[in-house]
């Protein structure tokens, strides 16, 4: 991007407009306290990122600047080339963004279709209409057929708080996913999950419609390095490397990071 | 609930043209949807309409008016709080003031024994217009209020409520200072004297009923459900696209509505307001009311508003008649109050699940099930379950 903008893709390049999600310098302070620094990213429409970084190293913080639940000290943040830095959380979504939580923020007093359906409601007109849904309501359908993907179209009248662990994190999921995504932020989806749920949530990953790109903060490499095609490794607030989920897993320095010298 | 085969073979005797009986059954044709309304309804629900249809037969005026009315509007007060309170997660304690601004309004704005300052326009322009002046006085209210959350917010609407209630007692030129209004009656409309008891216990129920079905119906729809979601996570609904702060300013118009309702009946059951209607005590009492009946279903604001009428009216009758002094009423309805909270933290409503769920358990058919009658009772339907019902 440095020096003269001479092919018609540095230009669009240098427009933000050819990223789904481009991050200039970003940075969060909380007080002194860097928790992530001139973070420079940019992710292409379509494309899967994994985020990697040992605990702290200010992967949910990244998730938090991106959504809007907090705006950066420093930094733009542009969603499909406009500049969305200075937008509340609700209307960067409203674009198309979304994301899940790593600890299920969901709504446990009502039920599991209410939760869907308030999540494709969101995203679209009549937000507060007083009229309840009718039969064969558009919204309601999708709730529905989202319900299904996740496997909790059984449980669609249960109450939240009445569901299991697994299956929580399975609907903040179908929230996530709710309207027309366009990119989604996946906050450590596979903690705590089985492991044949884990091949559960690989299966729905790989399976998203391919215009649909994401971010996908991981602890488990194995799932991780499955569902990504690039990975992006944070340390201490930083982006310090990127590449190839293939590159990342030869690379010695990740090896150093990750198994903290344990073959010296 | 009736059978509509029964109904059709009555007007079928009533009417032998068979021209007529034709007619009928069009008719029935054309109003399946309110026979399928109909009898949707339990049949609990349809003998308590009855029973509070039929009252005015059985009790005297002053019941009517003192315990049943007042108890109704009360109830709506409370029910604009458990809007907020139960469904938005807002404590909000002005909401007695938004009654009182929209009585003031009236006595203003309509006409009353004050006639130095009521302005005296015809009842039908200034109810609108005192309900609208309330109504935005409660969207203001939720304007300052939404930005803080929990003690806080219960704090500033105190605020506001105190701040509203010592203008009144101090501004002459508008709300007549100390004194208030007096003289303000309910309009002579289809040659009913709706001052009546009779007509004025049907005129507050009505309302009541209306408010009651309202927050029911709004509580399934979406701005309801989204409420609620506010309430739950506000965060989250942040990140469903959803504007938490234009929700909850929204829920707070839509409470002040129903306040400002309950305020036009106010004043024409009692026929005045002064800043003694709105002070500290009344706003306190409306959360009393709310607290005490439940907050977690809109019919918990009336059970708490019979409650709280019927011991204000015979709490004097009963220390006095046990030889005590009689200035010592408001003891026996704090008591009162205690003992429902702290048997019960959800109130009335809370006791009723409790019992409920027991003997629902008791039922061997329902043990062997494993059904437990509080789950169902605390579980709001869901929102597919309950397209095909109108209400």
């Amino acid at each position: 991007m440095s020096g003269l903008n001479t092919t018609v893709a540095d230009r669009l390049q240098a427009a933000g407009t050819a990223n789904a999600l481009e991050l200039r310098g970003v940075s969060k302070y909380f007080g002194a306290l860097a928790a992530i620094s001139d973070v420079t990213l940019t992710v292409k429409p379509g494309e899967r990122r994994a985020v990697l970084g040992s605990n702290g190293a200010g992967k949910t913080t990244l998730f938090n600047c991106i959504t809007g639940d907090f705006l950066p000290t420093a930094g733009t943040i542009r969603l499909f080339g406009e500049d969305v830095t200075q937008f509340p959380a609700y209307e960067r979504i409203r674009r198309g963004l979304r994301r899940t939580y790593q600890i299920s923020l969901l709504f446990n007093e009502l039920s599991v279709i209410d939760n869907i359906y308030l999540a494709c409601r969101g995203v679209s007109r009549a937000r507060f209409s007083m009229l309840r849904p009718r039969v064969n309501d558009a919204l309601l359908n999708s709730a529905i057929d989202l319900a299904t993907v996740v496997h909790l179209l059984e449980f669609k009248d249960t109450l939240v708080a009445n569901l299991s662990y697994g299956q929580q994190r399975q609907l903040e999921i179908a929230l996530a996913l709710a309207g027309a995504p366009r990119f989604v932020l996946f906050d450590e989806p596979a903690a705590g999950l089985s492991p044949s749920e884990r091949a559960e949530l690989i299966d729905i990953l790989n399976n998203l419609p391919s215009h649909i790109g994401y971010i996908i903060i991981e602890h488990d490499m194995d799932v991780a390095l499955r569902v990504s095609e690039s990975v992006s490794m944070m340390h201490n607030g930083l982006i310090f490397k990127e590449g190839s989920p293939l590159e990342i897993e030869s690379d010695p320095e990740v090896q150093e990071l990750y198994l903290g010298g344990a073959h010296e | 609930m009736v059978d509509p085969t029964e109904q059709s073979s009555v007007s079928d005797t009533s009417g032998p043209l068979a021209q007529r009986s034709g007619g009928v059954h069009t008719l029935r044709e054309s109003n399946s949807a309110l026979y399928r309304w109909l009898s949707s309804i339990p049949p609990s629900y349809a003998v308590f309409a009855c029973v509070l249809l039929l009252l005015p037969a059985v009790s005297s005026s002053f019941v009517l008016s003192q315990i049943f009315s007042w108890g109704l509007i009360l109830g709506m007060i409370g029910l604009s709080l458990m809007f907020l309170g139960g469904y938005g997660g807002m404590v909000s304690l002005s909401q007695m003031s938004v009654a009182g601004l929209a009585g003031y309004m009236l006595a203003i704005l309509g006409s009353s024994a004050i006639t130095d300052i009521s302005v005296g326009w015809p009842w039908w322009l200034a109810v609108p217009v005192a309900i609208i002046i309330a109504t935005l006085f409660c969207t203001v209210i939720g304007l300052l209020a939404v930005r803080t959350e929990g003690i806080y917010t219960i704090m500033i609407t105190l605020a506001i409520a105190a701040a509203f209630f010592y203008f009144t007692r101090q501004n002459y030129v508008l709300f007549n200072g100390f004194s208030g209004f007096n003289g303000i009656k309910p309009p002579v409309l289809l040659g009913i004297n709706w001052k009546n008891p009779v007509p004025f216990y049907y005129l507050t129920l009505f309302w009541a009923t209306v408010a009651y079905l309202s927050v029911l119906y709004v509580s399934r729809a979406p701005f309801g459900l989204a409420l609620q979601g506010v309430r739950d996570n506000s965060r989250r609904m942040a990140a469903l696209g959803f504007s938490v702060t234009a929700h909850r300013v929204a829920a707070f118009s839509f409470a002040g509505f129903i306040a400002a309702v309950g305020g036009i009946l106010l004043v024409w059951l009692n026929g005045q307001i002064s800043p003694g209607t709105i002070g500290i005590n009344p706003a306190i009492d409306i959360l009393i009311i709310a607290i005490v009946g439940g907050l977690r279903r809109p019919i918990g604001p009336f059970i708490g508003a019979l409650i709280y009428v019927i011991l204000r009216t015979f709490a004097l009758d009963i220390l006095t008649s046990m030889g005590l002094a009689g200035e010592r009423f408001q003891l026996l309805i704090g008591l009162g109050f205690l003992v429902i909270v702290l048997w019960s933290p959800d109130g009335v409503l809370g006791l009723w699940d409790k019992w409920r769920s027991r003997v629902t358990l008791r039922d061997p058919w329902n043990r062997a099930l494993g059904k437990s009658a509080i789950t169902s009772a605390n579980k709001s339907p869901s929102i597919s379950a309950d397209t095909d019902k109108p209400l």
